[in-house]
């Protein structure tokens, strides 16, 4: 076996092995950096993600996402009024920025609401439907036009184009629970105090 | 030294009847004190009709049915009033006959004191039936005649969570099932409908678990119950000499009779927290809800009533009722002799698990498995929670082997991620470590609002979702439309039909020339601003472009 050590046969065959071992270990870093830029966000989308999606254009942009690339661009993040303190408490954490309080500017904050057309009154002018920013309105000419509730932003935009002011905006309030956090006095759960 | 005690109590066991066997042993549990003796000293009443039924729309886990008769009609017992209106609703039957007065919101039995929409029905106490249905031989049924007959029952689960037994009938025979367990173990203490419905119809009990075996195809059927419970043992050894039905004996203590306890009890194998039953082949249900089947199938009577426990020390003779659907507790109470000076809290399901009622003008659904009048003694005052000590042994009752107090803390600060990673939500909220909790706090209430809260941002944060996807798909159509739109608007400014209106085939004269001509034009205007700009072609092109976006 020994004499064979000295061979340029081997030395090939281990030339070639080096060869093939950093070729896969080459492949495999490759592989590595492609799933870690795969596994990484653009930060316009984390930014998105945590905008409300109202899409109601009050922060001065189009809708949720162009505002999230210009924050990502340096405007400041508390302009949306649909999202509150909340989505600034978020913003904050994530971009690492000051937690101002809402721009006043921008308008005050909002709470879960809904808008339903008095559908007695409508027209048919279809304005509505052109101002909504994700179709949640149906209609069509001169016809009777309704919203998808569960579709429904809540942005506003369509109250103010119509031309009869048949569009309501209605606040749905907090959302009920069925269990409260306990507070001093009030249990609903009668195990825990046997 | 535990194998000898399990093979001498199961040989002693076997002398007595009947094939059984021990189950395997689940960790944590308590052993509270039961109760249970006052409300098993009598027999199953049938009740009197009440003079008013109220029978919510809602009694499970689901959406509610809608109501099928109105106000002013004339029902009879058995007659559909409300249909189901998908897979997790209920057919609802009228209890009793007499005239529906009014459909209207009453306080219900839930957590909240909501009121829902309820059916009321003046009974005229005459109990008329619908027209005699001859009852089935369900043996010579087959598997696809025998599950509508159980769907169309109007049956949920009555071991007191109120699954709609449809949807999971509909799960199970999606899968492959190969044993049928009918959970007997009432381990909460006060309730004994179970116990007291199987020593005394036990064949019947039996044979319904039949009919389930048949109709989902399971290979095995066992039913588990605890040790404790004797007298019924006895009965079902007896009733199932001439079945395949095996009885396997739990451990008495609390929660021996939770989904998957019972599961680990009898298999021997812990189910996955996000697993269902039905993954692992098990499909289990309360023998209550068996019983159900066997009335709906071997009987052809859908399900108008339950066994109700009624017990606590308010009450003169505490028993079990087979109460119909929408009987007011207030009526149940009554009849067993309410003394109202003792009287201090109404409890609906056992004392650990059990909600406090305040207005026992709610009627009874098919979830209510005891009612309890209680003393002041039997259920004092909630003293205020004090400080966690950190004791860890609410971590040693905890049946799902979770840390409770690390949940407290984190239910208490909103943490949702560190929520999620300590197993909220395989709490099964059976209440054990707030039993023991030296300090009094009331855990598994701070564990139920925390899962209803990451439930709630869960479904913000979903129709968020749907809603920027919407957006994306406006704006999407909006370029389009647009595109579409804007070459044409050049040759007709008003009232162009889009592409897919417009219609094909037909040939207009006047419009092919004015299209030619435009066309001409087009190619003109191009052809000069490339002689102008006297570059390579691709420039005024490239503006063209930009022009139109
Ligand atoms: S104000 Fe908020 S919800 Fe409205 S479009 Fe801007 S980011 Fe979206
Ligand atoms: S219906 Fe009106 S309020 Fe609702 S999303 Fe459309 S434009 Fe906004
Ligand atoms: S804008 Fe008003 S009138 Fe016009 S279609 Fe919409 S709801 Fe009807
Ligand atoms: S309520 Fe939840 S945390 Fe408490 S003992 Fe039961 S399973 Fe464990
Ligand atoms: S039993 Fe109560 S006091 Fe003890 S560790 Fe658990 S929560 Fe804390």
């Amino acid at each position: 076996m020994l004499p064979l050590v000295g061979t340029i046969y081997f030395q090939s065959l281990m030339a070639l092995i080096a060869v093939l071992l950093i070729m896969r270990v080459i492949y495999l870093m490759r592989q590595f950096w492609l799933q870690s830029l795969s596994r990484q966000h653009s930060i316009v989308d984390q930014i998105n993600a945590l905008l409300p999606q109202t899409q109601c254009g009050r922060c001065g942009h189009l809708g949720c996402r162009p505002y999230a690339k210009a924050i990502s661009l340096g405007e400041r993040i508390n302009k949306c009024p649909p999202g509150g303190d909340e989505t600034i408490t978020n913003l904050s954490l994530l971009l690492n920025e000051h937690r101002h309080s809402l721009d006043p500017a921008h308008g005050e904050v909002l709470q879960r609401a809904v808008v339903v057309i008095r559908e007695d009154e409508c027209i048919g002018c279809t304005k509505c439907i052109q101002a909504c920013p994700v179709d949640a309105i149906l209609g069509g000419p001169k016809l009777m036009h309704t919203v998808i509730e569960s579709e429904c932003t809540a942005c506003d935009l369509c109250i103010e184009p119509c031309p009869v002011d048949c569009i309501d905006l209605i606040q749905l309030g907090e959302p009920e629970l069925l269990w409260r956090a306990p507070e001093a006095g009030k249990t609903t759960l009668i195990g825990s105090n046997l | 030294m535990r194998l000898f005690r399990n093979m001498f109590a199961n040989s002693k066991l076997r002398k007595m009847a009947g094939v059984q066997s021990i189950a395997h042993s689940t960790p944590g549990g308590i052993t509270p004190h039961l109760h249970k003796s006052r409300s098993l000293r009598s027999k199953i009443m049938a009740i009197p009709i009440p003079p008013h039924l109220l029978i919510p729309l809602q009694q499970q886990q689901g959406t509610a049915s809608a109501a099928c008769v109105k106000a002013g009609d004339r029902v009879l017992k058995y007659q559909k009033i409300a249909d189901a209106t998908d897979s997790t609703s209920l057919d609802i039957y009228a209890p009793s006959s007499g005239v529906v007065s009014m459909i209207q919101n009453h306080t219900t039995i839930n957590p909240a004191e909501k009121e829902q929409l309820c059916i009321f029905i003046d009974t005229d106490g005459k109990d008329e039936e619908l027209a005699e249905i001859d009852a089935i031989e369900w043996q010579t049924l087959t598997r696809e005649e025998l599950l509508p007959v159980i769907r169309n029952a109007g049956i949920c689960g009555m071991g007191g969570a109120g699954f709609p037994l449809p949807k999971k009938m509909e799960t199970s025979s999606n899968r492959e099932i190969h044993t049928l367990i009918v959970n007997a173990a009432e381990c909460e203490p006060f309730i004994t409908a179970d116990q007291a419905l199987i020593r005394e119809r036990s064949e019947a009990v039996i044979q319904g678990a039949e009919i389930l075996q048949y109709a989902i195809n399971a290979k095995h059927c066992v039913i588990a119950i605890e040790r404790s419970k004797g007298d019924a043992i006895a009965a079902l050894s007896k009733s199932i000499s001439h079945s395949s039905v095996e009885i396997v004996i739990l451990d008495d203590k609390y929660p021996a009779g939770g989904e998957r306890q019972v599961i680990q009890a009898v298999s021997g194998k812990e189910l996955q927290a996000n697993k269902l039953p039905a993954d692992a082949g098990i499909h289990l249900q309360n023998v209550g809800s068996v019983y159900a089947v066997y009335r709906a199938v071997a009987e052809s009577k859908p399900c108008i009533s339950r066994i109700t426990t009624l017990t606590g020390e308010a009450l003169q003779t505490p028993k079990n009722f087979e109460a119909l659907i929408g009987t007011p507790v207030s009526f149940l109470f009554d009849l067993c002799g309410i003394d109202k000076k003792n009287h201090a809290k109404t409890v609906v399901g056992g004392s650990l698990m059990g909600i406090e009622l305040m207005d026992t003008s709610a009627p009874v659904m098919q979830s209510s498995n005891c009612l309890i009048a209680g003393s002041l003694a039997e259920f004092p005052d909630t003293i205020p929670e004090q400080p966690c000590i950190r004791c860890g042994f609410c971590a040693e009752a905890c049946p799902a082997g979770l840390l409770p107090q690390q949940l407290l803390s984190y239910s208490r600060s909103e943490d949702a991620q560190q929520l999620e990673d300590h197993g909220l939500f395989d709490c099964i909220e059976c209440g054990a470590c707030s039993y023991v909790c030296p300090s009094k706090i009331p855990l598994v209430q701070y564990y139920r609002n925390s899962k209803e809260q990451l439930a709630l941002s869960q479904e913000v944060f979903d129709t968020s979702k749907g809603w920027q996807a919407r957006f994306q798909d406006h704006q999407y159509r909006i370029k389009k439309l647009k595109d579409e739109a804007e070459p044409r608007t050049a040759i007709k400014p008003a009232n162009i039909p889009s592409a897919e209106e417009k219609p094909q085939g037909t040939f207009s004269k006047d419009q092919a020339i004015l299209d030619v001509a435009a066309a001409v034009s087009r190619v003109k205007a191009r052809r000069k601003n490339v002689i102008a700009s006297s570059e390579s072609p691709a420039k005024p092109i490239q503006a063209d472009g930009e022009a139109e976006t």
